[in-house]
């Protein structure tokens, strides 16, 4: 069951930039790019950890700040050499906020 | 009998339905048509022509009164419906009330008004109907009258040029990064600024409006950023709502504009609604064909019929004479997405598809958009172009198209641009050297001295070379910046300079970027680029710096942080190591660690502490360390002769100048310095960026040292006798450097490529260019010796950086 909730405004993430969404489960990543399209991930490359809110922006990819995988925002597959893939997050948008839905990291929630 | 038809508003939407009834049958309905505004249907969208003279009201009429006369349809105009009865079905305006067996609410939409102090006054106007434009032409009349435009959309640009036309002074804000970034890409955005600017449009983006000036009327416009413009009329274009007052009046079914169902249905099965009023499966429509085919749809359901609505994609032109822009579909960038770009900076153009499957979803273009339509049916039909792909950017006469022209750029230099400025070569000397009958790039080297100093012009010489030779000429394989582009490093700072470009859309679009907005390696590149060719004048693009640098702090492996706060010549004190040990235990941090550079680490902080951390150091008077920079990093020194016994000099003092000088400052890689005060050389002056050895008869300025990945001793730059001279020498060295460096590289790499005998001639030999080159550092340090720290800690900039978009990490343990 979806359990779509509003997590903030397109504009509360500067174009290319990216902020996080905390969850029991570790941080998520939201990115919102240079057209205004808004994706999530988990901020955690599979490789060593890096938080990928933190890497360069380019495309629709994130470059990790640590080692330099980048992995495609769409997918959460890594790209070039590099073999791995990160968790994706449903993202609404509606009237510039920004919904997700909670029951994909919060099951107790959806479960009330 | 012909049943009653009322129809609210008389707007573009609406003329058309009634149109379409009359065609199919004039004897179906007696038409009620009332209107707020007191006329009838004209063609709302050339209002902008009207407005800047190049047609009057009269040629944009579409139903005259005597239209309406002739087909029966009765006219209530300027008098706006107050009250709606749903049970007795009548419509009541000031004086009339009409009964109804069908209504259809055609209210349009309503300009959004920003909720700033100011608002209300005489002078601020929406750009909707006639009214508006007949106020704007009004303030016109008066001479040198000021005009802010609010909103850079499509129509607050109209406006702007209609009112430019009309002689007035404009300036448009805009809060996005670029012009029209609903329809344009960065790139086209930055092409239609610079058509406007042309024209003398001042254009403000990323302008928020604080306030609205003046007493009764309007005197200026003040932005959050404190900017403050003059004007005798404030044209508010930031985007339109639906009209849905009566419908929410009545409790119909509104979201954000009044729900229909694919028949054009509302909740009410007699209640019918077309126009911008309307949202149909989520969507609000705002241009004219959606509008028109919800009115074909409409006329033919109230004759009985079942059609349905659906949207199909259309496109955007700005009605501006000369600026021609075209946007359709969905140009965002994706992964399973692919563009081709094509980019001509001598015309100016611009053109971008964007592929998804072998199918055409959007298109951008600037400049030349003949090829539009073609496009946009593509995009329609939803056609296989993988037949066409090779040649598709070319358009329907591809035959006749070229391949984009490597060259461009620089055939469209003028011929007094400079190519070496070592050997104050311009474009016209190369070229006259091949009329004269230079036949290789060699024979040109040898006659102009072009790149043959410090070389960084090498690519650009070849390139004036070719444009000479022609054809037979094969330029040679040079180091590219990236894949995104055909030039080199060096190519892309002398043009940013030659070519005056300050922006990172701005460079692309002007260097004929293959990628629409660039890639790790070249991004990071060109932001530094731009920060050493325009101090004061570019604004820093955090977003193109890596983390350490967006955030002021080293990440470390964990994802945690590191701070190091500056020690000028790593002298400190009782009080700040005090602060140092009360951060560390308030914030729990687990490693303090002493750095080679003479500074102290703290290892471990969480991003979302950095700001507090940064606070409390600020408050015992210390700033950033940059530590973690591309940039000015550490000014080592040993005690000098304060106290040392062989010390010849106060090392320890000519090194805390030095980093009073230097700090802050931004260069193409780290730069380390450290002073000895004399040849014993404990501070290890000899494997620096910039080392100086203190003597008795002065100061060893040595350069081109490393102690990393290579290892290298640094070599003599010169011996000067003062402390002024050390200083001003240092500062000039690194200017050349900042400037003349190729991003990523130390300056022993960069040493290496131009020669040290190039440099001494630049910053020792030549004086005047020695002062010329300190004076330009000491310039733009007036912007950038800024505490980066401080303007995070206590005045909140970027600080969406620390704290998270939503926090659920409680929500479950409750």
């Amino acid at each position: 069951m979806n359990d779509f909730v509003d997590i903030g405004a397109v504009e509360d993430i500067p174009v290319r930039a990216a902020r996080v969404v905390k969850t029991p489960q570790g941080c998520i990543a939201v990115f919102r790019t240079a057209t205004n399209k808004v994706y999530a991930i988990d901020d955690k490359c599979p490789h060593k950890g890096g938080p990928l809110s933190n890497g360069i922006q380019h495309d629709e990819s994130i470059t990790c700040p640590l080692h330099n995988w980048v992995f495609d925002l769409n997918t959460g597959q890594a790209k070039g050499a590099d073999e791995g893939s990160v968790k994706t997050y449903t993202i609404k948008v509606t009237d510039g906020r920004i919904l997700m839905d909670t029951s994909e990291f919060i099951p107790e929630m959806a479960a009330e | 009998m012909a049943q009653k038809l009322v129809i609210i508003g008389a707007g573009m939407a609406s003329g058309r339905l009634i149109e379409h009834l009359l065609d199919n049958d004039p004897n179906a309905y007696d038409i009620t048509l009332f209107n707020a505004e007191p006329r009838g249907n004209y063609n709302r969208i050339m209002l902008s022509p009207v407005l800047s003279g190049e047609k009057t009201y009269e040629d944009i009429i579409t139903h005259s009164d005597d239209w309406y006369a002739e087909n029966n349809v009765t006219t209530y105009f300027g008098e706006a419906v107050t009250t709606i009865d749903q049970d007795a079905k009548t419509v009541t305006s000031k004086s009339h009330t009409v009964t109804y067996d069908k209504l259809v609410i055609a209210t349009g939409s309503a300009p959004f008004i920003i909720p700033v102090p100011g608002k209300d006054l005489s002078g601020v106007m929406a750009y909707r109907d006639l009214d508006d434009v007949n106020k704007m032409l009004a303030a016109c009349d008066k001479k040198n009258a000021k005009a802010v435009v609010i909103g850079g959309g499509l129509l607050g640009l109209e406006a702007a040029a209609g009112l430019k036309e009309q002689g007035m002074d404009v300036t448009v804000l805009h809060i996005a990064g670029h012009l029209m970034e609903r329809q344009l890409d960065p790139a086209a955005g930055h092409l239609l600024r610079k058509e406007l600017e042309n024209r003398d449009i001042k254009i403000h983006t990323e302008g928020f409006t604080k306030a609205i000036l003046g007493e009764d009327k309007v005197d200026a416009v003040l932005l959050e950023d404190g900017t403050i413009y003059e004007a005798d009329i404030v044209v508010m274009s930031a985007g339109i709502r639906p009209e849905t007052r009566i419908a929410t009046d009545l409790g119909l079914h509104v979201e954000r504009g009044i729900v229909v169902d694919d028949g054009m249905q509302t909740s009410d099965p007699n209640i019918f609604a077309v126009g911008e009023c309307i949202e149909h499966q989520d969507q609000l429509y705002g241009l004219v064909a959606p509008l028109y085919d919800q009115a074909k749809v409409l006329g033919a359901n109230l004759l009985g019929g079942d059609e349905i609505f659906s949207p199909v994609e259309i496109s955007t032109k700005l009605k501006v004479t000369g600026c021609d822009l075209f946007s359709a579909g969905d140009f965002a960038e994706g992964s399973d997405r692919e563009e081709i770009v094509f980019r001509d900076a001598v015309r100016g153009v611009y053109k971008r598809l964007i592929i998804q499957k072998n199918i055409i979803i959007g298109a951008v273009m600037y400049g030349d958009t003949a090829d539009g339509g073609w496009f946009l049916q593509k995009i329609k039909d939803r056609e296989d172009i993988s037949e066409l792909r090779d040649t598709l950017i070319f358009g329907p006469n591809f035959a006749s198209g070229a391949p984009s022209d490597p060259l461009a750029a620089v055939a469209a230099l003028p011929l007094d641009a400079e190519i070496c400025g070592c050997n104050g070569v311009s474009k016209g000397d190369i070229l006259a050297a091949i009329e004269g009958g230079a036949d290789s790039l060699d024979a040109v080297k040898m006659l102009t001295k072009a790149s043959t100093s410090c070389g960084t012009c090498a690519g650009l010489t070849a390139q004036v070379v070719q444009i000479g030779l022609g054809d037979d000429f094969v330029l040679p394989e040079a180091d590219t910046i990236c894949k995104c582009s055909d030039y080199s490093h060096d190519d892309v700072r002398k043009l940013i300079i030659s070519k005056e470009l300050k922006t990172i859309p701005d460079i692309m679009q002007e260097l004929q970027w293959k990628t629409s907005c660039g890639c790790i390696t070249c991004r990071p590149a060109l932001n530094y680029y731009l920060v050493c060719a325009w101090p004061g004048e570019y604004v820093d693009d955090g977003q193109s710096r890596y983390i350490n640098e967006r955030v002021h702090a080293n990440i470390q492996k964990d994802g945690t942080y590191s701070v190091v706060p500056r020690m000028w010549g790593g002298i400190t004190t009782p009080d700040e190591l005090r602060a140092i040990a009360d951060a560390a235990d308030k914030y729990n941090v687990p490693t303090v660690k002493v750095t080679g550079g003479q500074r102290i680490d703290l290892l471990g902080i969480e991003k979302e502490d950095l700001p507090a951390i940064w606070y409390d150091l600020n408050e015992a008077g210390m700033v950033s360390g940059q530590a973690y920079a591309k940039g000015l990093r550490t000014v080592k020194t040993c005690v000098g002769s304060d106290h040392c016994r062989f010390g010849t000099q106060d090392s320890t003092g000519l090194g805390i100048q030095l980093e009073k000088a230097m700090w802050g400052a931004w260069s193409p890689h780290k730069f380390k310095l450290a002073v000895s005060g004399c040849p014993r050389n404990c501070a290890e002056a000899t494997c620096k960026d910039l080392g100086i050895i203190c003597v008795d008869s002065g100061y060893q300025i040595l350069v081109g040292g490393a102690a990393g990945m290579d290892l290298r001793e640094t070599e003599l730059l010169a011996q000067v006798t003062t402390e002024e001279e050390a200083l001003e020498l240092a500062c000039a060295f690194y200017q050349l450097y900042r400037e003349g460096a190729q991003y990523l590289h130390r300056p022993y790499k960069w040493i290496a490529k131009v020669g040290l005998d190039w440099v001494k001639g630049q910053c020792v030999e030549d004086v005047e260019n020695r002062k010329a080159l300190a004076g330009r550092f000491h310039y733009s340090q007036t912007f950038y010796q800024v505490d980066p720290w401080a303007e995070r800690a206590s005045k909140g900039k970027d600080a969406y950086e620390y704290s998270p978009l939503a926090d659920f990490s409680k929500v479950a343990a409750e």
